[in-house]
C-alpha cells in the first residue's frame, strides 16, 4: 500500500476526507527516531493498506499542520476519521506492536 | 512457519542479534530474528558512527542497522517484527511468545541491548520531548543555539557535551563527583568547547511549565540548593540491560547484566547472551557483533550435543 505524503494543500482530500481512517505519522529527517519507526508504519500500510490509510507529514515541511496539530515532539502518530483526530496521540512508539495496539484501542484495525 | 522449529531463535536486532544470525544462517543454520521495532536497536538512533570499522567518512546507524539485517537475511535469515513477552528457555524446545504468536528454537541468543536510565523525577517521563532528553545524537538538532545541560560524567554524557557544543548556545555538564568517570582525553576537549562543568552536583528537580525552563541542583557534600535555567537536560546517567524476558531464569550480576563469558553461554544451555546486556567490559557496535559471531559457534556446539543426545 502506498504511503501517502500528506501536504497543506492535500491533507484535507487525504486524511479528512478519505472513506477510511487515516494513520498520519509526523516526522522530519533529522530524527533519528523518526527513522527507527518508519519501517514499522510502512510494514503497517502494507498490512492493512484496504482497511487504514498511512500517511507522512514532514514537520519542516509543513510547519502550520504541525502547529494546527500541537505537535512538539516527534514522531508523533495521530489517527484521524471521519474528518476528525481520534484518541490520543502516540509519541515514540517502542515497538510495532505499540502501534498496532493503539490502532485497534482507537478502532482503527 | 509456526509450528516448525528454528536451530536458534535470535531476540532482538541490534549489531550482536544480526551478527549471531548471519554467521549462525552462514554455519548452515536455520535462524529468526525477533525485533520489536527495526533493526539497530540503541545503533539505529546514532546520526553517524564512526567506530565501527569500515565506516570510512562515516554511516548513519539506521543505514549500517539495514544493511546487517540485509547481509544476515540475504543467506537465509528472517526476521519476525513481533515484541517478545515471554520466554520459557529451560523448556526443550525453547519458547518465545510474541504478540505474533509463540515461535519455538532449539537454542536462543538474547539480544535486546539496553536503554537509558532516568533520573528518577517527577515529572521526567511527562517531559520526555518536552525538554527532557537521553539521546543528544537523536534530539539535539531540536535544541539548537539554546542553553543545554547534560547530566553525567562517563563517556557517553561527555561525548553528548561535545556533540550539543556544536549545536547549542551554552552546554553545562553537571556530574556528582569531583573528577570524571570518562577518559582523561575528554578534559581537555570540554573546556576547548566552552563547555561548563557543574562539579559534585545533581539534579533533584525539573523546574518547568509544561517545558522544561531548569532544574534545581543539589551540592552533594552540603546539600546546598541552587538553580539553573535551561531549555534542555539531557540524561546520560547510564544504561539498564533488557533483560526482562529472562528473568528469573538467566543469571544476572547485581546491575542486571546477563552473566556471561567471552563464549557468550549463559547460565542455561543452549541459552546465549551477545551484546550490551552481557557482562562485559566494553559496550559497542563492534563488541556487540564479536559477540554475535562467537555465539553462533557455541549454538552450533549446543546443537550437536543436543543430537548426540548429551546435555
Amino acid at each position: 500500500m502506498e504511503m501517502i505524503t500528506v501536504t497543506q494543500e492535500n491533507f484535507e482530500k487525504q486524511v479528512l476526507h478519505s472513506g477510511r481512517p487515516v494513520m498520519v505519522d509526523f516526522w522530519a529527517p533529522w530524527c533519528a527516531y523518526c527513522r527507527r519507526i518508519a519501517p514499522a508504519v510502512g510494514q503497517i500500510a502494507d498490512e492493512h493498506g484496504e482497511r487504514l490509510g498511512v500517511g507522512k507529514i514532514n514537520i519542516d515541511e509543513q510547519p502550520a499542520l504541525a502547529g494546527q496539530f500541537q505537535v512538539e515532539t516527534i514522531p508523533t502518530l495521530m489517527l484521524f476519521r471521519e474528518g476528525k483526530a481520534i484518541g490520543e496521540p502516540l509519541t515514540a512508539p517502542s515497538s510495532k506492536a505499540q502501534i498496532s495496539s493503539w490502532l485497534q484501542e482507537n478502532g482503527a484495525l | 512457519m509456526t509450528d516448525s522449529i528454528y536451530d536458534v531463535i535470535i531476540i532482538g536486532g541490534g549489531p550482536g542479534g544480526y551478527t549471531a544470525a548471519l554467521y549462525c544462517v552462514r554455519s548452515g543454520l536455520s535462524a529468526l530474528v525477533i525485533e520489536k521495532l527495526s533493526a539497530g536497536g540503541q545503533m539505529a538512533e546514532t546520526e553517524q558512527v564512526d567506530n565501527y570499522p569500515g565506516a570510512g567518512e562515516g554511516i548513519g546507524g539506521f543505514e549500517l542497522a539495514e544493511r546487517m539485517r540485509e547481509g544476515a537475511e540475504r543467506f537465509g535469515a528472517r526476521t519476525l517484527y513481533a515484541q517478545a513477552q515471554k520466554a520459557d528457555l529451560r523448556a526443550n524446545p525453547k519458547r518465545i511468545t510474541t504478540d505474533q504468536g509463540e515461535r519455538l528454537g532449539r537454542s536462543v541468543v538474547l539480544a535486546m541491548g539496553a536503554y537509558p536510565r532516568m533520573l528518577g523525577l517527577a515529572g521526567e517521563q511527562e517531559l520526555r520531548g518536552k525538554g527532557i532528553a537521553y539521546c543528544a545524537a537523536c534530539d539535539g538538532m531540536a535544541y539548537r543555539g539554546k542553553t543545554v545541560a547534560v547530566a553525567g560524567g562517563g563517556n557517553s554524557a561527555v561525548a553528548d557535551a561535545l556533540m550539543l557544543a556544536k549545536l547549542c548556545a551554552k552546554v553545562y555538564l553537571i556530574h556528582r563527583r569531583d573528577t570524571l568517570t570518562a577518559s582523561k582525553v575528554y578534559l581537555k576537549a570540554l573546556r576547548e568547547n566552552g563547555i561548563e562543568i557543574l562539579w559534585n552536583s545533581r539534579v533533584t528537580r525539573l523546574l518547568h511549565d509544561g517545558r522544561l525552563t531548569g532544574v534545581e541542583l543539589a551540592e552533594v557534600n552540603t546539600d546546598r540548593r541552587s538553580k539553573l535555567a535551561c531549555d534542555g537536560l539531557f540524561v546520560a546517567i547510564g544504561r539498564i540491560p533488557d533483560t526482562g524476558l529472562a528473568a528469573g531464569q538467566a543469571a544476572t550480576d547485581p546491575s542486571g547484566y546477563l552473566v556471561a563469558d567471552e563464549t557468550t553461554r549463559t547460565s542455561i544451555p543452549g541459552v546465549f547472551a551477545v551484546g550490551d546486556l552481557r557482562t562485559k567490559p566494553m559496550r559497542q557496535i563492534v563488541t556487540a557483533a564479536a559477540d554475535g559471531a562467537v555465539a553462533s559457534r557455541f549454538v552450533e556446539e549446543y546443537l550437536v550435543e543436543l543430537f548426540n543426545g548429551q546435555p
